[in-house]
């Protein structure tokens, strides 16, 4: 079996988002790191290899980014990928979910991989939406919120997280699997693993390696077109309801819930 | 001059980061007053992050000084304590710089994959404190090796280690031209011995582990001399350089684990209906830590570069484990002060940090003996000592 892995470069979770107001686009200038979401990704990918139900010839870590999302691949592989592929061109700067969806689907026919992996949404972007755009380019099925994954020869049998209780399904492989974060607890990754990263093969492609029709991607061509962005309201002050006897802060929440009819 | 901090450091950072989440501070508090962290010291073994100063070829990831000293610091920012388990780095310039191929060999693969730990260094004898050169501790040659008698103490770790590093007088003072010849460092296996090696706790103000060690008729192997009979003193003062380094970068990460704290009570903190971080009382003291540390950690950076580029680095490392124990001093003063009489409470963890990081003001040399060889060897005025 062979499994990619979606991963993105994203702004430091430290770092305060913001919008640049001259492109329209999130400012990304500051520290970057992996998506934490995509460390669930590669710990799964990592725990079906492990697990030993199927043989697992590679894990490889996909990017679509700029320069420095290097760094974001190499953080893959030192968490256990065998080697990474960077998508990189000017030509797909800009681009909006669908066509950033479209040119990830490209860049993956180039792997043909039995399973696709992603993490639920970026922490960034937030759209939760990639897996599905490139499952349908891909023309697998696909699945989101996974939260446990059984391999069983040519099909995934997977419980997602649904809005009541869980779904159990089995999906036939190939497929596009987007995980919740509570399918593991990532591990972390050892010295050697991070000095050894930058050894792994590491391949970058251009937007003509993959076949991408580039009248598809990039800003201009996306079909989301930026007009304007408005600061969220600020969140109107609390009330401190202060316990002191369990019993009287139960009546007093009620009766605040109450008042504004939302019981 | 270029001051971006290279991926290396970054990815480390976090890893070790990540890590030192799973100890938070009940961890640390639970151990109090004496108990060891064998969990922390496993889990960072396992992760092969004390063996980054050993070479790829013996099993380590053969970082330089300055890429290892940031495992240090990320420790001490995190809240932990690096005291625990910092020798495995300080030691190993000895055995890398001076030690045969033969004890390399045998040695530094076992020490990198956890099976063996080589943590403790002793030097420092009761009656021969700051002046190493009046160690008595003899090493007396026979047949087949040496036979060593006297005493060690804070010898830390050597109830937590299986090696130990030990400068041993093997000429006696008054056959010496010069004081600060006839000392040899041997590399000392402490495992299966009996009544020739005795270690006794000693009870400290801070969670450290430290002992006095006891050699009577102990017996040593020809091969446990680490380079040439004589040479130990130059071979240790080497050794100090990297020592010294690596603890100016566990107090610039006690620094930041103040600072981040205090900070973060000063603004949350409201007395008088307005936070205290608003006061200038407050604020100043931290703003002063945090130049303070800013200016060590630049001199840190610098000494770093000097050793690993295998440059004279004693002035420099001297003055970085200077300043920078002297600016960790006062952030925990400041965050002390920060936490008003919260800061005394142990589930804040700043008294816990205020003891262990006032140590480096001490050990593992005297801020004082800092001055003097600034005084004598930087700017040529007569010597004290
Ligand atoms: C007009 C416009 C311009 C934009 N310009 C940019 C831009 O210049 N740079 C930019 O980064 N974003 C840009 N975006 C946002 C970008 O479209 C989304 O970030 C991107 O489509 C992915 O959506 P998401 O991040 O919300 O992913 P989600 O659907 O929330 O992410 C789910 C998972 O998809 C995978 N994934 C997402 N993105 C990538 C990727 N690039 N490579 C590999 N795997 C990925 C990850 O595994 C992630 O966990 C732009 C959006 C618009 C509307
Ligand atoms: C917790 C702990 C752990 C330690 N771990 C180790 C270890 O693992 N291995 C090891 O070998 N040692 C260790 N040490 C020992 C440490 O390095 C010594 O305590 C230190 O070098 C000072 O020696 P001393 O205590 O004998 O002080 P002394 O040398 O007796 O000095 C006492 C005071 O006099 C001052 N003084 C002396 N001479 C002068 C001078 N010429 N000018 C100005 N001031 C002077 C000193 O600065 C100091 O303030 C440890 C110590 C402690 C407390």
């Amino acid at each position: 079996m062979k499994i990619c892995v979606l991963v993105k470069e994203v702004p430091d979770a430290a770092v305060e988002k913001r919008i640049d107001p001259s492109t329209g686009r999130m400012d990304r200038s500051g520290e970057k790191n992996l998506n934490p979401y995509d460390t669930h990704a590669i710990e799964a990918a990592m725990q079906i290899k492990e697990g030993g139900a199927v043989p697992v010839e590679e894990i490889v870590a996909v990017t679509m980014g700029p320069d420095s999302a290097v760094r974001a691949l190499h953080k893959a592989v030192s968490l256990g990928a065998d080697r990474s592929v960077h998508l990189s061109d000017p030509a797909v700067a800009g681009s909006d979910v669908a066509a950033t969806g479209y040119a990830l689907a490209k860049t993956l026919q180039r792997e043909s991989p039995d399973l696709v992996l992603l993490g639920q949404q970026s922490d960034d972007g937030e759209c939760y939406t990639i897996g599905a755009v490139v499952a349908e380019h891909l023309g697998m099925p696909s699945l989101t919120q996974v939260i446990k994954m059984d391999v069983e020869s040519d099909a995934l049998r997977c419980e997602r997280q649904a809005e009541y209780g869980y779904d159990t399904v089995q999906i036939k492989l190939p497929a596009v699997i987007s995980v919740g974060d509570a399918i593991n607890e990532p591990r972390y990754p050892s010295l050697k693993a991070i000095m050894g990263a930058k050894k792994k093969p590491l391949d970058a492609i251009t937007a003509a390696d993959a076949e991408i029709d580039a009248s598809k991607v990039g800003g201009e061509n996306s079909a989301a077109q930026w007009i304007a962005a408005k600061a969220p309201p600020a969140k109107a002050a609390g009330e401190i309801i202060e316990d002191e006897d369990t019993g009287e802060t139960v009546e007093k929440i009620i009766a605040w819930l109450d008042e504004r009819k939302l019981i | 001059m270029d001051f971006t901090e290279p991926q290396d450091s970054r990815a480390i950072r976090d890893a070790v980061r990540a890590l030192c989440e799973r100890f938070p501070g009940e961890y640390w508090r639970g151990l109090e007053p004496d108990r060891y962290p064998s969990e922390f010291v496993a889990a960072l073994t396992d992760q092969g992050w004390l063996a980054a100063l050993i070479p790829e070829e013996h099993g380590g990831s053969g970082l330089p000084l300055a890429t290892a000293s940031v495992i240090l610091e990320e420790i001490c920012a995190s809240g932990a304590n690096a005291g625990a388990c910092h020798a495995q780095m300080y030691t190993m310039g000895t055995l890398l710089r001076h030690g045969s191929e033969a004890q390399k060999r045998s040695y530094l693969p076992r020490i990198a994959a956890g099976e063996l730990r080589l943590q403790a260094f002793a030097v420092t004898e009761p009656g021969a404190g700051s002046d190493t050169t009046q160690i008595t501790t003899r090493a007396e040659r026979t047949a087949d090796g040496y036979v060593v008698n006297g005493q060690k103490i804070w010898t830390s770790r050597a109830e937590h280690s299986d090696l130990m590093v030990l400068l041993a007088r093997t000429t006696p003072i008054e056959q010496l031209e010069k004081r600060t010849g006839g000392l040899s460092v041997f590399l000392l296996d402490m495992r299966d011995r009996g009544a020739e090696l005795t270690i006794s706790p000693i009870k400290t103000m801070m969670n450290h582990a430290t002992t006095e060690v006891f050699f009577e008729d102990l017996e040593l192997p020809a091969e446990a001399l680490i380079g040439e009979e004589g040479e130990g003193f130059g071979y240790i003062l080497d050794g100090m350089n990297a020592e010294r380094i690596l603890i100016a970068a566990e107090c610039i990460g006690d620094c930041r684990f103040f600072l981040d704290r205090a900070v973060a009570y000063a603004n949350e903190r409201v007395v008088f209906g307005r936070p205290i971080g608003a006061n200038q009382g407050v604020q100043f003291p931290l703003a002063r830590a945090h130049m303070a540390m800013s200016a060590a950690d630049l001199v840190r950076w610098k000494a770093a570069w000097l050793y690993d580029q295998g440059l004279p680095a004693g002035a420099e490392a001297n003055m970085a484990k200077y300043l920078a124990s002297e600016a960790s001093w006062e952030a925990a003063n400041a965050a002390l002060d920060t936490h008003g009489g919260f800061g005394f409470a142990q589930e804040y963890d700043i008294e816990r940090k205020f003891r262990e990081t006032r140590l480096y003001k001490t050990a593992p040399v005297n801020n004082n003996l800092v001055q003097a060889y600034v005084g004598q060897h930087v700017l040529g005025l007569p010597r004290s000592y």
